[in-house]
C-alpha cells in the first residue's frame, strides 16, 4: 500500500516490497508477557503498511527496558542516553527530511531525567512519532518510583509506598507550547495500538503517543485488572480520530465522543481516573514545524557555498580594499 | 602643554612632522555603554587596513550594568598596534583615555599602566555640579601623578557638545579622530569603517559620526605638538581582520560543517551570533538548543544521519556534555566540540581568559574514553583548526575537542585570507549501498578505523549503542570483545599520533630554560622569548597545539634543556608557601600531562588572575629562574 501523507514522507520505490522480515531482526529480550513485544511488532507492522524503506527509517531510544526496541528492528536505531532520545531523533531529523523517525521512551527516560527535552521536542514539533512505554516503574534498573508510578507504589526506592502524586503524561503534554498530536493507547489492544501508531505515522508533526504497558516483572497488579476486563477501558471515538472496526469498538465498555482538535475536553478527557481513556485526545496539522526550518536551505553546491564564503571573506579584508 | 617630552616634537613648519615609532598601545576606558569598545574595534580595524600589525583586547567588566564611574566597572579596549605583526597585547599601555577617573583605579590595579603611560581624560568632571565628583576628579588626578602617569586634560564632552546635545554616543567617534590624527591614521579609511559599522543606522547618524570623526581630529591638529607614525609593513597577499570567535564561525563555515548545535554560554556565545547572522548564506544552520546537553545530542544526531555538525560552549557547557562526548567516542560519531575556555570553576569568571579545561577535555568523561583535543594558538588557527578538526573527527571517527579561550575569543588581528578549498564543504554522505554482510565496525588491525554506514545506505541497518558492542555493532558483555573494541578505539588515537612531527622549537635547540606553552599565551611567550635572548639569556619555547595525542619527540627536546617550565593560564600551587610541599604541590595542567607523559621534573608558571599573560611578566619569571637581578615575581 503507497501512502504519502506529507510531502517530506518518502514515496516507496517500486521496485520493493517490504515484508514484515525487513523490519525485525533478533528475538526481542523482554520478560515474558512485557507490553514491549506487541508494541514491537505493531510498529513493525506499520513500516511494513507504510512501505518505509528500512534503510531510511531510523529508531532513536534512550534507556531503559524499552531502549533496546531499536536492537530488534531491522531499520537505523539509535540507542543513545538515557533520557535523551529526544535530542538525538531531533538532531536526525533536522536536516534529513528523507528519513523516517520514531522515537521509543520510558516513563523515567521522559518524564524524569528527559523531562526537559520532552517540553522541547513537543514545541519543535518535528515529524516523527513519540512512543512513551508507560509501565509506571523503572524497569531496566530493577523497580524503583518513576514519576507515573501511582501514589502509594511500593518500589525499592519507597518500600512503604511512593509519597507524590504521578505526572499524567497525557495531560501534561496538551499544556505544552506547540503541541499538535496527543493520543493514548494500551499495548494489550493490538486494534486499537495498530490504528494508533499508523495514525502516529501519518502525522505531519510530532505524535506523541503514551502506551500504557504491562510490566508482568515489577507492577503485575497495576494493569492487571484492567487488561482483564476490557470494559475499563474508554474509548474516544470520532470521524477525526482513531477508529476502529465496528467488532474491535464493541469490547468497550464505554465510548465517548470526542472531537480531537478541542483541546479543553481534550484536557478533561485526559484527567479521567476510573479507567484508562484511549483515543486520540488532540490533534492539529497547522503548528509551526522546526523541521521545515531546518530543511529550508538544504542542497546548496560546493561552488555556491565557496562564493557566499568569499563574499563574507571580503568583509574582512583589509588590504587592496577601501 | 608642559607633560610632552620635547624630543617628541618636531616641528615642521606649521605641520608637526610624525615621529617614528615601531609601535603602541592604546586604552580607551570608559563606563558601559560608552563605546570605548567600537572605538577601539575601529582604530584596529584602520590599523589592520594600513597594513599594521594589530592586537586587541577588551575590557570587560564583570557586572553586565556596573554602576556609572566605579572603579572595577572599566569597560574598554586595549589596541596594541606595531610595525611588525603583534601576537599579544603587550606591558603597559602608552597611551590611555579615559571618560572618567574612577574607571581607570580598576586599570592601574590590574598593572596596565606605568611612568611611561600618557593619560588623556575628560575634563567635564571638573566643573561637574556635584562637589564629591569634583572632589574625587582632583583626588584621582593627584594619585596618578604620582604614579607618575602623565596626564592631560581635554575637553571632550564640550567638544562634542558643539555637534550634538547628548555626546555620551558621540565621543567614541570623535576619540576616533583625535586617535587619528595622533597616529597618523588614513582619513578616508576612518570614514569607510564608520559608514560599515553604522550601517544599519540612517545617514544622519553615519554623517554626524563622520562630522564627530573630522572634529577630533582637528581638535588634535590644533592642540596636540605631537605626532607618531606607527610605520606599515609590506604585506603582498591579502589580509582578513578578524576576532577569534569570529574566526571560529568562519572557519566552521568553510570546513563544510552544516550545524551548530549550541546553547548560548559566555564568552562562545558570539560565534553562534556570527553564525546566526551568516551561516545559511554558506547552506548551513544554527540550532539554538534548550541545554547544552541536547545541544550536543542534536549534533550527534545529525552528524549520525550524514550532517557535518559542531556544538560550541565554554566550561560549564563543556561538563554537561560529558555523557553525550563518552557515547560519541563509544559510537564512533565523527563531531566537533568547541570549548572557548574561561574562568572556572562553575560558573567562574565569565568573561575572563583561563586555561582550565584542558584536563576535562582529555579525561573528563567516565571510563575510557579516548578522543582528539586541540587548541588554537592564534586566530589564524581559530579558523583553520575548525577546517582541520573536521577531517580528523571524519578520518577517525571521533569526537574532536578544540580549545579557544576568552583571550582569542575578543582578540582582533589581522591575517593571511584564508584560501579556501572547495574539498573542505563537500559532505562525506554516502548512499550507495553498504558493503554486503560488513560490519559498522570493521575496525582496521592496525589503525583502529573503520568506515560508518550512514541512514539512507541500503545494507548498512544497523543500531548505535553506547553499550558495549563488537564489529557487528550487536551488544556484546563478551570479554574478549570488550577489549578489543576499547583498544581499536585507543588505536585509533595512536595511529593519529603517529602522524604528528615533533613540535618546532622557538630558538636554539638546546639552553637553560625551555618554556612549553599552549593556547593563548603563544605570542606573550614568545615575546618574552625574543627580548630574553636579546639580553643573551639562553632560553627558547615550544607551543603545543595536539594535546590529545600529544606531539611526539617531546622527551628528546626537553633532554636539551637545563629546565623546562611550562607558562599557563590556570592554577597550580606555587612552592614556598607552608602548607605546600614537592610531593603535596598541585601543578598546572598541561605540565601535570607532560610530567605524566615524559616522567620528567617539569615546572610550571601559571595563575588564574584572568588576565591575559603580559611578556613582562614571562620575563620577570625567567629572569628569576635564572636568579638574575631585579627579579621580583608575582605572576
Ligand atoms: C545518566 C544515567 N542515569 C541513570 C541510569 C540508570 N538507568 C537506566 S534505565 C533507568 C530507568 C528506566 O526506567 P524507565 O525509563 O521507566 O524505562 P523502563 O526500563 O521501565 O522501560 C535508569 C535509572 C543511566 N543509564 N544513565
Ligand atoms: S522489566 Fe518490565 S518493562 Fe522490563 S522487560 Fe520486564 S516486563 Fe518489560
Amino acid at each position: 500500500m503507497l501512502v504519502q501523507t506529507h510531502e517530506y514522507c518518502s514515496v516507496p520505490s517500486q521496485d520493493h516490497d517490504y515484508g514484515m522480515e525487513d523490519y525485525g531482526k533478533g528475538v526481542a529480550r523482554w520478560c515474558p508477557g512485557c507490553g514491549g513485544h506487541s508494541i514491537l511488532t505493531t510498529v513493525q507492522r506499520v513500516c511494513k503498511d507504510m512501505q518505509y524503506e528500512p534503510e531510511k527509517t531510523v529508531v532513536v531510544s534512550g534507556i531503559g527496558c524499552s531502549g533496546r526496541f531499536p536492537h530488534y528492528m531491522g531499520t537505523y536505531g539509535f540507542h543513545g542516553l538515557h533520557g535523551r532520545a529526544f535530542p538525538v531523533a531531533s538532531g536526525v531529523k533536522f536536516r534529513r527530511p528523507d528519513l523516517n523517525v520514531f522515537v521509543v521512551t520510558g516513563d523515567g527516560d521522559c518524564c524524569s531525567i528527559g523531562a526537559a527535552h520532552w517540553v522541547h521536542a513537543i514545541r519543535y514539533n518535528m515529524k516523527m512519532v513519540a512512543l512513551l512505554f508507560d509501565n509506571g516503574i523503572y524497569g531496566l534498573t530493577k523497580k524503583q518510583t518513576s514519576p507515573t508510578s501511582p501514589l502509594g507504589t511500593h518500589s525499592n526506592t519507597h518500600p512503604r509506598g511512593s509519597v507524590l502524586p504521578p505526572i499524567n503524561p497525557i495531560q501534561t503534554t496538551l499544556g505544552l507550547a506547540n503541541v499538535s498530536f496527543v493520543a493514548q493507547t494500551v499495548d494489550w489492544n493490538s486494534a486499537h495500538l495498530y490504528a494508533t501508531i499508523r495514525k502516529a505515522a501519518e502525522h505531519p508533526g510530532l505524535a506523541f503517543v503514551r502506551i500504557v504497558q504491562r510490566c508482568p516483572a515489577f507492577m503485575r497488579d497495576l494493569y492487571g485488572d484492567i487488561a482483564v476486563n476490557p470494559k475499563n477501558l474508554i474509548l474516544l471515538s470520532h470521524e477525526n480520530g482513531i477508529n476502529l472496526k465496528p467488532k474491535a469498538r464493541k469490547a468497550f465498555g464505554r465510548v465517548i465522543e470526542h472531537d480531537p482538535s478541542n483541546i479543553h475536553k481534550a484536557r478533561e478527557h485526559a484527567e479521567i481516573n476510573n479507567g484508562i481513556p484511549i483515543g486520540l485526545l488532540y490533534q492539529n496539522t497547522d503548528n509551526a514545524r522546526y523541521d521545515e526550518y531546518g530543511a529550508h536551505n538544504l542542497g546548496m553546491g560546493v561552488e555556491e557555498k565557496k562564493q557566499n564564503l568569499e563574499c563574507l571573506l571580503d568583509q574582512y579584508t583589509t588590504s587592496n580594499s577601501v | 602643554m608642559d607633560y610632552i617630552v620635547s624630543s617628541d616634537i618636531l616641528n615642521e613648519g606649521d605641520r608637526i612632522k610624525p615621529r617614528k615609532i615601531k609601535q603602541a598601545i592604546v586604552e580607551i576606558v570608559s563606563d558601559s555603554g560608552e563605546g570605548a569598545q567600537k572605538c577601539g574595534q575601529s582604530f584596529g580595524a584602520i590599523s589592520a587596513k594600513m597594513g599594521n600589525g594589530v592586537w586587541t583586547v577588551e575590557i570587560i567588566p564583570a557586572e553586565i550594568q556596573p554602576p556609572a564611574r566605579s572603579r572595577e566597572g572599566a569597560s574598554g579596549i586595549r589596541v596594541r598596534i606595531g610595525s611588525d605583526k603583534v601576537t599579544n597585547m603587550g606591558n603597559h599601555a602608552d597611551l590611555v583615555i579615559a571618560l572618567n577617573e574612577q574607571v581607570v583605579y580598576g586599570r592601574i590595579r590590574q598593572d596596565a599602566y606605568n611612568g611611561n603611560t600618557l593619560m588623556f581624560i575628560e575634563n567635564k568632571w571638573a566643573k561637574s555640579e556635584q562637589e564629591t565628583i569634583r572632589q574625587q576628579y582632583s583626588e584621582a588626578l593627584l594619585k596618578f601623578k604620582e604614579l607618575g602617569i602623565k596626564v592631560v586634560e581635554i575637553p571632550m564632552e564640550e567638544e562634542c557638545l558643539k555637534l550634538m546635545p547628548d555626546p555620551r554616543k558621540g565621543k567614541n567617534m570623535w576619540i576616533l579622530g583625535l586617535l587619528s590624527y595622533m597616529y597618523d591614521r588614513d582619513i578616508p579609511k576612518a570614514e569607510d569603517q564608520i559608514r560599515r559599522i553604522f550601517k544599519k543606522k540612517t545617514d544622519a547618524v553615519i554623517d554626524l559620526n563622520i562630522k564627530l570623526l573630522h572634529a577630533g581630529y582637528d581638535w588634535a591638529r590644533e592642540n596636540l605638538p605631537f605626532r607618531y607614525e606607527v610605520t606599515p609593513m609590506d604585506v603582498d597577499n591579502d589580509m582578513v581582520v578578524m576576532n577569534g570567535n569570529e574566526a571560529l564561525s568562519m572557519g566552521i563555515m568553510a570546513s563544510g560543517i552544516e550545524l551548530c548545535s549550541m546553547y548560548p554560554i559566555t564568552p562562545a556565545t558570539s560565534v553562534s551570533h556570527h553564525l546566526a547572522e551568516n551561516f545559511e548564506r554558506v547552506g548551513g544552520i544554527v540550532h539554538q538548543a534548550e541545554d547544552e546537553i541536547s545541544a550536543i545530542g542534536f549534533a550527534i544526531g545529525a552528524s549520525f544521519a550524514g550532517k557535518p555538525a559542531v556544538t560550541v560552549t565554554s566550561g560549564p557547557g563543556l561538563a554537561l556534555k560529558t555523557e553525550f562526548i563518552g557515547l560519541a567516542v563509544m559510537a564512533e560519531i565523527p563531531l566537533v566540540i568547541i570549548d572557548v575556555q574561561r574562568g572556572g570553576p562553575s560558573t567562574g569568571l565569565p568573561t575572563k581568559v583561563e586555561q582550565s579545561d584542558l584536563l576535562a577535555a582529555i579525561y573528563g568523561e567516565a571510563g575510557d574514553a579516548p578522543k582528539i583535543v586541540l587548541a588554537a594558538a592564534t586566530i589564524e588557527e581559530c579558523f583553520h583548526f575548525v577546517v582541520l578538526a573536521r577531517k580528523l573527527a571524519e578520518s577517525f571517527r571521533t569526537p574532536v575537542i578544540l580549545l579557544s579561550d576568552a583571550n582569542l575569543a575578543t582578540g582582533v588581528q589581522p591575517f593571511p585570507r584564508p584560501k579556501i578549498d572547495p574539498l573542505w564543504l563537500t559532505n562525506p554522505i554516502d548512499q550507495s549501498p553498504w558493503k554486503d554482510g560488513a560490519g559498522p565496525f570493521e575496525w582496521d588491525e592496525n589503525t583502529g578505523t573503520s568506515k560508518r554506514p550512514i541512514p539512507g545506505q541500503k545494507g548498512g541497518m544497523y543500531t548505535v549503542t553506547g553499550l558495549a558492542h563488537g564489529k557487528t555493532g550487536k551488544v556484546a558483555y563478551d570479554p574478549e570483545i570488550n577489549q578489543a573494541s576499547v583498544e581499536s578505539r585507543s588505536r585509533k588515537i595512536a595511529s593519529f599520533q603517529k602522524s604528528l612531527k615533533p613540535p618546532k622549537i622557538n630558538g636554539d635547540p638546546e639552553g637553560d630554560i625551555l618554556l612549553v606553552g599552549w593556547g593563548s599565551t603563544l605570542g606573550a611567550i614568545e615575546e618574552a622569548v625574543a627580548d630574553a635572548r636579546a639580553e643573551g639569556l639562553k632560553v627558547s619555547s615550544l607551543h603545543l597545539r595536539f594535546l590529545f595525542p600529544i606531539v611526539p619527540g617531546l622527551v628528546d627536546i626537553f633532554n636539551r634543556f637545563k629546565k623546562v617550565i611550562t607558562v599557563e593560564i590556570n592554577y597550580s600551587d606555587t612552592l614556598g608557601h607552608p602548607m605546600i610541599t614537592q610531593e603535596n604541590r598541585r601543578y598546572a595542567q598541561l605540565a601535570w600531562l607532560l610530567r605524566a607523559k615524559t616522567h620528567m621534573d617539569i615546572d610550571c608558571f601559571s595563575n588564574v588572575y584572568g588576565q591575559p599573560l603580559n611578556p613582562e611578566k614571562v620575563l620577570k619569571m625567567i629572569k628569576s629562574e635564572l636568579k638574575i637581578e631585579n627579579s621580583e615575581v608575582k605572576g
